[in-house]
């Protein structure tokens, strides 16, 4: 099936200083086709589609929409044409509810009764259940996303832009989201999908442009490439899965008994009554959309957030009101999801940063002062470990890319010989080769005899590599289930299923 | 255009020539500023950077130097601890004060009694009067979250009224005929009590020794203690503190602790010493222009020495320039904010720097 070109892109290209984010990048979108754009971390899949949606001005090469030259110097020009784009950071406004935040980003809204209607039509027409008189604080990321989804499909456009849609959906509604984009593609809306999840684009999209550090490394039909060569064009290299050696199951290492606590950050979630076990040799994946108390739950395992001394057990030995050094003392090492601040502190070298949680279990003081020979030791060990590229120890930590310093960060913890880990997000950010090195890293940590629990978003990455599986909901924890025989319906399920689905049931009616 | 971009690293270069650099616009903006108040600028940064040194008078002043050194590096070592952590203790002022008040008020106590353990005795009154006045507004913020820059700042002018009561109420000299202020600490007067200068024509008395006692104690813990490390840490990321297990509670009351104590000294020493007694006036704005010196030192305690004798210059020179040239001392007064204004504006090149954008190019 040969179709009309929509969006032809010639030669395009764009530096920063010190990076060409894109070189001599050509590629074609016909009409009504679903486009995947695929590449790692960095590979310069958003500096292209901000050309196309008028954000970045290329430094050369030229872009033809609908038969004629295209040059948007802002994104309301590209609009104006028929480009339209969500992007992965949603810009609502919680107070205000979704007609109310639609109405903002129009040019000349109607009246808000005439806009709710609209908003009403374009919701059943696309099968996206959607109520206009909601308040955008009370709606699921899921939900979140309607809106940005309908406020483009009010413009009618021709080429819809995806900024990696399905990283904050559930499996039901990354089903209802695939319904809506076939459907509007049968109408011929073409759509620009950027994704790294490769299945999904197997399952949605009928081309794909593989990006490599900002150069088109390759074109492919996904339905007829598997995904490891896709992965395999995506990374340059041949990827090998995790190996486990089957480690047997000892005592338990972590106990966390009917955990309640209210969250220290603002419009953070509270804990309500998590229970769970994790013995020596076991990976808990813990899932959930963000937001679901995944950083409350990390802060009060790492001692960062203190609670009764029984609700929580390390070894046995009761730790509920010990902080961050005592924990450790008692073998609990953590590695919290952001890394600029929290993890590392991005200003200090990473000597310091090294010294920030190797202090006490790798003996780096002496009566309070510091060994600094010692530090520099453990610091360079972990960057030759772990493969942390690095000019040098003394670097300040803010100075590595991401990926690089989650290597640093996650080597620190586990080269303290831990009893038990606690990570968040390991790999978010990371690309797929220090993915790989990192998962592994960890598996290896749990043969050794560690109890793990990994707090992840990717649940492909938790199945990969737990044991048991449970999910953060709203604070809860469903009871830990053995990974082995979960069918990803029961996932999604235990995920909480789609939100709003009554709504689309109750419009239906 | 100019164009700010973030370096990859902080730039050691700048980190020590900004200080430098601003010494230097200083003089240069602080010379426009004596132009227009119709004085030769030339002469009049001679008088202050030059003729303290090594100008006549410079056998006396010289000596001055560490006398009013002294209690700003004493202080500004304090404040530098705190700043590091994030914590904005800017009361050292009425610190001073209740130091001075405290450790004058153990001495008097024992009047005329004769004994070496009256001074020591002095030294912990005065450094436990500080520290208990900054402990006012600590408790505040890890309490109720109060703001201690405002607390500790409102807390100098109440010092200040408790120091107006001290010299003319209940540490007033009672034989003085009713003139304000108490009984004189020279040595002549009140030997066991007195601070006077250790080696002749050096200006050095127990304050200078402390105050580089301190620094070279700053200067080990801020390198190789943990404590230290955490200071730091608790100042550049807040977040990676509490992860590394340090209580923001904790470092608040000692970093004000230390800091208050730190300028409670430095007013026992120069109420026992230079200034000789407490009398209504016998502050003279160290607490504050150490702030000044704590930033200019670039919150490095050796920096923080050396810093301290620039702006003992100013002082000194300041002075000289006043008597001699008929400058007005609200002038020195500016010229030494201008210092801090200048350092603060400079400081962007240490972790930024300057490129010229092509326009057209965003």
């Amino acid at each position: 099936m040969t179709r009309e070109t929509l969006l032809s892109i010639k030669g395009i290209s764009k530096s920063y200083p010190g990076v060409k984010a894109n070189e001599d990048v050509s590629f074609d979108i016909g009409v009504g086709e679903v486009h995947a754009l695929l590449g790692e971390n960095g590979a310069g899949k958003s500096t292209l589609v901000k050309m196309i949606y008028g954000l970045v001005k290329p430094d050369e090469g030229t872009m033809t929409f609908r038969g004629r030259p295209f040059s948007p110097s802002e994104p309301s020009e590209a609009r104006a044409s028929g480009v339209a784009m969500v992007f992965q950071h949603f810009s609502l406004f919680e107070a205000l509810n979704v007609a109310e935040n639609v109405a903002l980003g129009m040019e000349n809204p109607p009246t808000m009764r005439e806009l709710a209607a609209r908003i009403r039509a374009v919701s059943e027409e696309y099968g996206l259940p959607l109520d206009p008189s909601r308040m955008v604080g009370d709606l699921s990321a899921g939900e979140r996303q309607r809106v940005e989804i309908i406020r483009c499909l009010l413009q009618d456009p021709k080429l819809l832009i995806m900024d990696e849609p399905t990283s904050v959906l559930t499996p039901q509604e990354v089903e209802i989201l695939f319904k809506t984009l076939r459907q509007l593609s049968a109408e011929g809306t073409a759509i620009l999908y950027i994704s790294h999840k490769l299945e999904e684009i197997r399952a949605l999209c009928d081309g794909a442009t593989i990006l490599r550090r900002g150069k088109v490394v390759g074109t492919c039909v996904p339905r007829e490439t598997t995904a490891r060569e896709m992965a395999e064009l995506m990374v340059g290299a041949t990827l090998t899965p995790p190996e486990r050696r089957a480690g047997s199951k000892g005592e338990v290492v972590l106990g966390v008994t009917d955990l309640s606590v209210a969250s220290p950050i603002p419009f953070g979630t509270t804990l309500k009554n998590v229970s769970f076990t994790v013995a020596r040799g076991e990976v808990l994946g813990i899932a959930g959309v963000a937001g679901n108390g995944q950083d409350e739950l990390l802060l009060a395992l790492s001692g960062e957030l203190r609670v009764a001394p029984d609700k929580i057990r390390v070894c046995g030995h009761a730790a509920g009101d010990q902080g961050p050094s005592d924990r450790r003392r008692a073998g609990l090492v953590a590695a919290p999801e952001d890394r600029y601040g929290h993890a590392a502190a991005p200003d200090m070298s990473l000597v310091e940063n090294a010294l920030l949680t190797g202090a006490i279990r790798r003996n780096l003081t002496h009566k309070g002062f510091i060994d600094w020979a010692a530090t520099r030791g453990f610091a360079d060990e972990v960057i030759q470990t772990y493969d942390v590229r690095t000019p040098g120890n003394h670097v300040a930590a803010r100075a590595l890319s991401g990926g690089n310093l989650q290597k640093f960060l996650i080597g620190r913890e586990l080269d303290q010989s831990p009893q038990v880990i606690v990570i968040n997000q390991p790999t978010w950010g990371v690309d797929a080769a220090a993915a790989a090195a990192i998962r592994q890293a960890i598996l290896n940590r749990a043969a050794e005899g560690a109890g793990v629990v990994v707090i992840s978003q990717d649940l492909d990455e938790l199945l990969e590599i737990a044991d048991m599986f449970a999910v953060l909901n709203e604070g809860r924890l469903t009871r830990p289930r053995p990974v082995e025989g979960l069918t990803i319906d029961e996932i999604g399920l235990m995920m909480g299923g789609a939100h709003g689905m009554e709504v689309a049931h109750h419009a239906e009616a | 255009m100019l164009r700010l971009e973030k370096r990859p690293n902080p730039s050691r270069f700048w980190l020590y020539a900004t200080p430098i650099l601003a010494v230097f616009l200083t003089m240069v903006a602080g010379g426009l500023l004596f132009a227009m108040l119709g004085k030769n600028p030339i002469a009049v940064i001679k008088t202050i950077f030059w003729d303290p040194l090594f100008g006549e008078f410079a056998f006396y002043l010289r000596g001055q130097l560490l006398v009013k050194a002294g209690p700003l590096i004493l202080i500004a070592i304090g404040l530098s601890l705190g700043f590091r952590a994030g914590i904005w203790n800017i009361g050292a002022e009425g610190q001073y004060i209740m130091g001075a008040i405290c450790g004058a008020g153990v001495g008097l106590a024992f009047y005329p009694t004769e004994s070496r353990l009256i001074f020591p005795a002095m030294i912990l009154a005065g450094a436990l009067g500080g520290c208990a006045w900054a402990m006012i507004p600590a408790i505040l913020k890890t309490r109720f979250n109060t703001n201690e820059i405002l607390v500790s700042l409102m807390l100098v002018y109440v010092a200040d009224t408790i120091l107006a009561k001290a010299s003319t109420g209940f540490l007033r000299n009672p034989e003085g005929a009713g003139f304000p202020g108490s009984r004189s600490f020279s040595v002549s007067s009140f030997p066991a009590a007195s601070n006077p200068e250790l080696i002749a024509g050096t200006g050095l008395h127990w304050g200078g020794v402390f105050a580089l006692a301190m620094g070279v104690a700053a200067y080990i813990l801020l390198q190789r203690h943990i404590l230290g490390f955490q200071i730091k840490l608790a100042g550049q990321a807040p977040r990676a503190a509490r992860f590394h297990g340090v209580k923001p509670e904790r470092l608040i009351l000692l970093c004000m602790g230390l800091s208050g104590a730190l300028a409670g000294l430095a007013g026992m020493f120069e109420v026992t010493g230079p200034a000789g007694k407490i009398s209504i006036d016998f502050n003279v704005g160290y607490g504050f222009t150490a702030i000044i010196v704590a930033f200019l030192g670039r919150l490095n305690p050796l920096g923080i020495v050396l810093a301290g004798f620039i702006m003992a210059l100013t002082y000194v020179g300041g002075e000289m320039a006043a008597t001699n040239l008929g400058l007005p001392s609200a002038a020195i007064q500016v010229f030494q904010g201008m210092l801090l204004f200048f350092l603060l504006g400079v400081d962007v090149l240490t972790n930024f720097r300057i490129r010229a954008a092509i326009p057209g190019v965003s």
